[in-house]
């Protein structure tokens, strides 16, 4: 039994063979076509972690400006939080999702949404500071898009990440599992199929073996049989043809002659 | 695999957890919604706070709700629950540290930062 290391258990038959080498080339396959996805996907998620990179500084400074303009807003308002709170109802900021496929991965990414309706806190401000508190409020949008942006690019990062692991999983247990234990059971079937070979011929050389020493014998008692048959002053055929010879008996047109036949 | 694939649909809100400045810029650019159960997506931490209710409004905004696609929170505020904050790797909602007032964004602080320095590197 050659093929040391894993191999499937069956049995070494030549259709097993068959079948193992379909299976190590589609293995093959499926190994070239998975390391072509990572390849896409690696180059994919070096982009975006660049990207990720940039967002996130230029994020520190957007909200930067966006809380000086809150501050201008404290300055000339007073503090507006408590009344911003409580006047809150519904979203007019709210994000849709929309899908990109990236060699079969689907990266979500967000939009930012402002419905129509962005007048809220209108009366924010009404007796001073409401010019400012306008201003903050575009500042701040600006800067959620930012986030909105940033934040899709970030899922993109965490999903991608996890994607590739798998598909690097995948690559790694092909070429090092899969196609040594598919590699060693076409090795073994050849070796059992060989033996198998030898082990048959071997067999026939055997019962060569036997026939010829079994004719041998033969062929001695006849020349024992045919010498005494001599000895005797018997005719004796020497030649082996079919249904005479010594085996074959006298010589039936020499012998007695049959009575007649009556019907 | 699971979480990936998990379907960005219906979540379209943001949230926030952060200090009365930023929490009031957000809600300013409209991001504020208050549901039918009176259920707000923000949440102020002062420095009173406790830190078992930034992790309560934390899983909150992270598993029970449904609806929310951007988590917002301030870096020094997730920096108290850097553990709970280092752990969530699911991608969705999207968790984004943001700096405050009085904190300046650190790079080497946030979580996602982190991988992205460990992954450049090399």
């Amino acid at each position: 039994m050659s093929g040391t290391g894993p191999r499937e258990a069956i049995f070494p038959t030549r259709m097993n063979l068959t079948l193992t080498k379909g299976r190590l080339k589609g293995a093959q396959t499926g190994h070239s076509l998975l390391a072509k996805k990572r390849d896409a996907l690696t180059t994919r998620f070096r982009t975006i972690l660049r990207k990720v990179d940039e967002a996130k500084r230029a994020m520190g400074r957007v909200l930067q400006l966006a809380s000086f303009s809150l501050a201008e807003v404290t300055y000339t308002a007073g503090d507006i939080g408590y009344q911003v709170q409580e006047s809150v109802r519904k979203a007019s900021y709210t994000v849709a999702a929309k899908q990109e496929n990236v060699s079969g991965v689907v990266l979500p990414a967000f939009e930012g949404v402002r419905s129509g309706a962005a007048s809220d806190f209108n009366l924010t401000g009404l007796s001073r500071g409401g010019q400012q508190i306008q201003r903050s409020r575009d500042t701040y949008v600006k800067a959620v898009g930012t986030l909105v942006e940033l934040a899709s690019l970030q899922t993109a990062f965490t999903i991608l990440d996890e994607v590739i692991r798998a598909t690097n999983r995948r690559v790694n247990a092909i070429e090092h599992v899969v196609i040594p234990r598919l590699e060693n059971t076409i090795k073994y079937i050849n070796s059992e199929l060989d033996e198998m070979d030898r082990e048959e011929f071997f067999r026939l050389k055997k019962v060569q073996g036997k026939k010829k020493r079994d004719a041998a014998a033969a062929d001695t008692d006849r020349s024992v049989a045919n010498a005494e048959a001599e000895a005797q002053g018997e005719e004796v055929h020497k030649d082996d043809g079919v249904g005479g010879g010594a085996a074959g008996g006298g010589d039936m047109l020499d012998q007695h002659k049959d009575d007649d036949v009556i019907f | 695999m699971s979480a990936p694939t998990s379907n960005p649909k219906g979540r379209n809100l943001l949230a926030v957890i952060g200090d009365e400045d930023s929490v009031t810029g957000l809600l300013l650019a409209g991001i504020g919604n208050v549901d039918e159960h009176q259920k707000k997506n923000f949440v102020i931490v002062d420095g009173k706070t406790q830190t078992n209710v930034i992790e309560a409004a934390f899983q909150e905004f992270t598993e029970d709700r449904k609806d929310i696609a951007i988590l917002l929170i301030n870096q020094h505020i997730a920096e108290r629950i850097r553990p709970t904050v280092d752990r969530y790797q699911a991608a969705f909602p999207a968790l984004l540290e943001i700096p405050s007032k009085e904190h300046p964004y650190d790079p080497l602080k946030d979580s996602v930062l982190k991988r992205v320095q460990k992954l450049r590197g090399d």
